[in-house]
């Protein structure tokens, strides 16, 4: 026995003497994940969380979440004398007085900013290669959930110190939640206990901020994880892959090593972003005053789309009855999160609709090889993108010195406009892509080598490819084309579903326009038999010399 | 060449009338350009002449011989009246190079100066002399030194904050229009620029926002541009926006590259 | 006889072109075959450790090198060289494990098998059937007087959960009552915000903007933080100065201006924010929040942005000092829209 098994022995036999832990071991401790960097991105999510929590646990020591009113007499000089709520005192505290403060607050700032981001990337990268598809629905819309609490988490938490920057975010909160039919007055009330501000805002978001969201994030993040480690790690298809096994390398101590070290890396990277970029500088904002206000006066980036709505939804309100009805502000403040997160959920069952395939998924799709998917997210991509930058429409007028007035008009029909657009282009691309692939297996790699015949012909060599990478591009599953079913059976009885198999089938053929199937072997054998036919065409009429090249094999022989 | 052109003509004749004709262009120039120092001016000639003399050649063509200000055809204005705007407006705007403009334009942008300090002085004395308004306020009045910072910050939070931005970064305003950013701002032009409202801006009278008030916010101004970004490199001081790019692009940036590192096999 | 969409079999499509050829086979690495690389690598990584050590190390330097005193440069190196010691530590962990990783351990692929998802079917059988076995002696299928009595409790549970956030705010008086009005009433001095000094017509020039508060804002007690806090909320106003002539006079607010002396809500109609971003020249009011911008000229109609309705104006009048005075109350809400906000819309100043 080596001496590390030696030391560890006694504990370990403690340990499984209680809990039987050697059978869990032993299935576990060389547990197989697959190999890739884009495999990588939730595991920054789940990071910086918790970095997040680390640091979020130092600033409660010094924090006061109350809204109680002070006169700032600390070291930080414009702002001697000045009243102010505790939590924004004690922030400054934190900042000025206390050794570490600044840098903790900051590092808690970048890796909230970073949480949601490599959340938002994680879930693109899920989505384009299909790996939410069954079995993984559920941790699908786990991950949407983890999402908006991730979204919530960042509100609450900048909103905290009370500063005029968050506070102007609050004064919209209100004034969402006041457009809420029927009941708005009365949540406002609730919420800010009396009228706005109040003096319970910022306590209360204390408790959402540091108890009930992460809690739930936490009970989210340990069930994503759980499912994740049950079911195991999707794969990218390819050589020796397949639905019904698992090729990388072991969790110990390969991924140990990796991923334990990603964690320093992503934690090292936050606390290098806090030591030399500033975030956040609450002092400049000063304390929240609600008659105030600052020009730039911006949310988080993960808010800008809701914020850059907000900005571009036209006039919308309606007096009816003598009841108001402000569209303008429901819409983009009280239904776009919800719409939102209900597409996220719903589009597994969507997609399960539209292309009929209900199998089990281990192996993820190359982007190319789902084309109307692939436009689908990209249009996402885009529309949110549209969105974010009509959040920061002052800041894109200033530095470009567009009027900030053309710019919503711009956005206002853009965003039905361009997304669009950028599905259709996306779809072409990948379509082309796909042909571009099929062209390699069929023709083999462009070599560069020109070769002329006699008759003054031009035509490029192709080289046969590996038999490893031939595989590699023709793993991708085949789509499933679905017909309707015939709307009368064969006694002459209507179909009850018919309505619905029609549906489905128009959806099918959309999903799956265009797209590049993979040939059969007797398609690819004729291709490959046509190209070498060309290229000995050629060979007949003699290739003139040029440097001793054989002509070119097959990739299959025949 | 006949003879005849030989005698009519010194081979340096061409030289020298090239000379006389330069020297005369210089003369002209320098007689009639802004910069000069219109060497000519007798002793006796007032400043408020010499800023007449000033106007007329470099202001009147927009404001009217008279800056009694001058309207197009189509009833917008070319350059508004200046009979009553006082001398803090005239060292405001021209101290600051906004005037004269450029050309044209939705807001008249700050750029290098065209007069000298002596000239500013003479063009707001005589502008001063064509009605009562607005003086040039005394270097107590602008003197950070003896603001009260904290003070001015408040004040500054209220009444400017909203468009040029709480560290002064300026901001946008409604079709092409914009509130300047206020670093590298001299405390006197500050001053005049609240007491006169160019522009766009808003008036801020010595009555309701005092001459001590405004001190407090140029002293704050002045101290939050020196101040220090204590938590690194200060990335615009404009908040959310920049941080969210940073994060993006730094953050997220290296720690796909650091994964792709990881994830790529070893050679 | 189909009734669902028909499928047009894979199999019928044609198979994969090509047969699986298998894991590709596994290139060494030049640290596995040259002991000298590995060694090499081996240092590497152990200097990589050194550094992250270093950095624990100088970031208990650097804390107790410099406390701070107030000075903010001395913080910014404080920031700067806590965390490039802390960072370093962590970074050249982390690098140095994923450099071991990827150098030195194998890197031989291996293969697991999945296992089914599903459970076997003799499980599923066993697992109805146990459920089965409970609800059968549960009897809850039996006895529908248990089951309604038991979905009724449990449906009503949710209402005490529900009650006991009842008092988290007022909510009698009725809130949108509460909202309709400010502390604005006849004779209340505009004052200018921060200073609170008041105000006479000479004072303001045509094309001036003044911040402004009610001067009963300064009669609420400094303990009463939230009122104060909600007057500013509310009660912000802003004046300005225009050439009288040069602004529409709506009908019934004539006389609600001082000779061009016009008087605005602070607070934007659309979500709340403070504006008062004044263009002196076109008369305009811009919100720095969304862009709504409103025509005080035009009786503060909206002219551009998500707002809709008109920023509120505060009548004035002119009192027996010759301060500048409201005449009374808003003649509707301020600040963004609510649900029962028309019913309080009033006609005469309150």
């Amino acid at each position: 026995m080596s001496a590390t098994v030696k030391v560890a022995s006694k504990p370990l036999a403690a340990l499984d003497e209680r809990l039987t832990i050697s059978t869990w071991f032993k299935s576990n401790l060389r547990k197989v994940f697959p190999d890739h960097w884009s495999f990588l991105l939730g595991e920054i999510a789940l990071y910086s969380f918790i970095v997040l929590l680390l640091s979020g646990t130092f600033l409660t020591l010094f924090f006061k979440p109350s809204m109680v009113e002070v006169v700032y007499q600390g070291s930080y000089v414009p702002l001697r004398g000045v009243p102010m709520s505790e939590a924004y005192a004690s922030t400054l505290d934190i900042s000025f007085e206390i050794r570490g403060g600044l840098l903790m607050r900051q590092i808690h700032h970048w890796s909230a900013l970073l949480f949601v981001a490599s959340m938002t990337v994680h879930m693109f990268r899920v989505f384009f290669t299909g790996a939410f598809r069954r079995p993984r629905e559920i941790n699908w819309s786990i991950g949407a959930l983890l999402l908006l609490m991730g979204l919530a988490a960042g509100f609450t938490g900048y909103s905290l110190p009370d500063d005029l920057l968050s506070g102007t975010g609050l004064r919209i909160i209100e004034g969402i939640i006041l457009s809420i039919p029927v009941v708005g007055t009365y949540l406002s009330f609730l919420i800010f206990g009396g009228n706005y501000p109040g003096e319970d805002i910022i306590s209360r978001l204390y408790i959402a901020h540091v108890l009930l969201v992460p809690g739930l994030i936490l009970a989210l993040v340990s069930a994503h994880l759980i499912i994740l480690w049950y079911q195991k790690h999707t794969q990218w298809p390819g050589p020796g892959r397949t639905e019904q096994n698992v090729v990388g390398y072991p969790l110990f101590p390969i991924y140990t090593a990796k991923a334990g070290g990603f964690f320093f890396v992503v934690s090292g990277v936050v606390v290098l972003l806090s030591a030399f970029i500033q975030i956040n500088p609450v002092w400049f904002w000063g304390p929240y005053d609600p008659s105030q206000v600052s020009a730039g006066t911006q949310p988080d980036w993960y808010i800008g789309w809701l914020d850059g709505m907000l900005r571009i939804t036209p006039a919308l309100e309606f007096v009816i009855g003598g009841y108001t009805l402000s569209l303008n502000v429901l819409i983009p403040g009280g239904l776009a999160m919800p719409i939102f997160a209900g597409l996220l959920v719903a589009y597994p069952a969507i997609e399960r609709f539209a292309t009929g395939d209900d199998r089990e998924h281990h192996l993820l799709d190359r982007p190319r090889n789902n084309p109307t998917r692939t436009g689908i997210g990209v249009m996402a991509i885009v529309f949110y993108g549209l969105l974010w930058l009509s959040g920061g429409n002052d800041f894109v007028a200033t530095i470009f010195q567009i009027p900030v007035n053309y710019i919503t008009r711009f956005m206002q029909v853009g965003l039905f406009v361009l997304p669009p657009l950028a599905f259709v282009v996306t779809r072409r691309i990948a379509i082309a892509l796909q042909r571009r692939d099929m062209e390699r297996v069929e023709h083999g790699r462009e070599t560069g080598v020109i070769r002329m015949t006699t008759e003054g012909e031009f035509y490029e060599e192709h080289a046969p490819i590996d038999q490893y990478e031939a595989y590699e591009l023709t793993a991708q599953p085949r789509p499933k084309r679905i017909e309707a079913a015939p709307e009368l059976d064969e006694s002459g009885i209507k179909n009850p579903h018919y309505k619905k198999t029609k549906r489905q089938a128009r959806l099918n053929r959309f999903y799956w326009e265009n797209t590049v199937d993979k040939p059969t072997p007797d398609e690819l054998h004729d291709e490959v038999e046509h190209a070498e036919h060309d290229t000995l065409d050629h060979l007949e009429h003699e290739a003139l010399p040029s440097g001793g090249h054989n002509p070119p094999e097959s990739t299959r022989h025949t | 060449m006949t003879a005849l052109l030989a005698k009519r003509r010194h081979p340096l004749a061409a030289v020298v009338v090239m000379a006389v004709a330069l020297a005369a262009l210089a003369a002209l120039y320098a007689a009639f350009s802004p910069s000069s120092q219109a060497s000519t001016t007798s002793a006796q000639s007032t400043q408020i002449e010499e800023g007449k003399q000033l106007f007329l050649v470099g202001c009147s063509s927009c404001h009217g011989i008279n800056a009694e200000g001058v309207i197009r055809d189509d009833g917008t204005v070319l350059g508004p009246s200046l009979i009553g705007v006082g001398a803090a407006a005239v060292d405001f705007q021209v101290g600051t190079g906004r005037m004269p403009m450029a050309r044209t334009d939705v807001q008249a942008p700050r750029k290098t100066e065209a007069y000298t300090d002596e000239q500013v002085a003479a063009l707001a004395a005589y502008v001063a002399s064509l009605a009562p308004g607005p003086a040039i306020p005394e270097p107590e009045q602008y003197d950070p030194e003896l603001g009260d910072i904290a003070r001015g910050g408040d004040l500054y939070r209220t009444n400017c904050a909203q468009c040029h931005n709480t560290t002064g970064q300026g901001g946008a305003l409604t079709l092409g229009k914009y509130a300047p950013k206020l670093t590298g701002v001299e405390p006197v032009h500050i001053y005049e620029a609240m007491l006169t409202g160019p522009q766009s801006m808003p008036v801020f009278s010595d009555e309701v926002l005092t001459s001590d008030d405004k001190r407090d916010i140029i002293a704050f101004l002045k101290n939050v541009q020196s101040e220090p970004n204590p938590g690194g490199f200060g990335i615009g001081r404009i908040g959310p926006v920049s941080e969210g790019l940073w994060v993006w692009l730094i953050g997220l940036g290296a720690l796909i590259g650091a994964a792709a590192w990881i994830g790529a096999r070893s050679s | 006889m189909t009734t669902h969409s028909s499928e047009i079999e894979p199999a019928a499509q044609g198979g994969d072109p090509l047969p699986d050829p298998g894991l590709p086979p596994h290139t060494p690495r030049l640290t596995d075959t040259d002991t000298k690389a590995a060694k090499r690598a081996e240092r590497q990584i152990g200097v990589m450790f050194g550094i992250a050590a270093l950095g624990s190390i100088g970031f208990v330097a650097a804390y107790l090198a410099l406390p701070l005193d107030g000075d903010l440069g001395r913080l910014q190196l404080s920031n700067i060289l806590l965390g490039l010691g802390l960072g370093a530590s962590l970074l050249l962990l982390g690098l140095g494990a994923v450099q071991w990783a990827k150098k030195l351990m194998p890197d031989v692929e291996m293969v697991q098998q999945r296992h089914p998802l599903e459970s076997p079917p003799e499980d599923r059988q066993a697992a109805v059937a146990a459920f089965e076995a409970g609800a059968e002696e549960s009897g809850i299928g039996r006895r529908p007087l248990i089951r309604n009595s038991l979905l009724g409790a449990a449906a009503l549970l949710p209402l005490p959960v529900l009650f006991f956030l009842g008092d988290m705010g007022p909510i009698n008086p009725n809130p949108a009552l509460v909202r309709s009005t400010t502390i604005w009433t006849r004779g209340t001095r505009v004052v200018n915000d921060v200073t609170f000094t008041p105000i006479r017509p000479e004072d303001l020039q045509v094309g001036q903007l003044v911040n402004a508060m009610p001067e009963s804002y300064e009669e609420i007690p400094e303990e009463d933080a939230a009122e104060r806090l909600t007057t500013r909320a509310y009660s912000s106003v802003l004046v300005i100065r225009l050439e009288p002539g040069e602004f529409e006079v709506p009908p019934g607010r004539e006389g609600w201006d001082v000779d061009g002396i016009l008087c605005y809500s602070k607070i934007c109609t659309h979500v709340g924010c403070p504006i008062s971003l004044y263009e002196q020249q076109t008369h305009n009011m811009l919100c720095p929040c969304h862009q709504s911008t409103f025509a005080l000229s035009q009786a503060g109609k909206v002219v551009f942005g998500p707002a809709k309705r008109p920023l509120p104006q505060l009548p004035l009048e002119v009192d027996a000092e010759g301060y500048l005075a409201a005449q009374g109350d808003f003649t509707e809400p301020v600040g963004p829209s609510y649900w029962e906000r028309a019913k309080y819309i009033r006609t005469e100043p309150a």
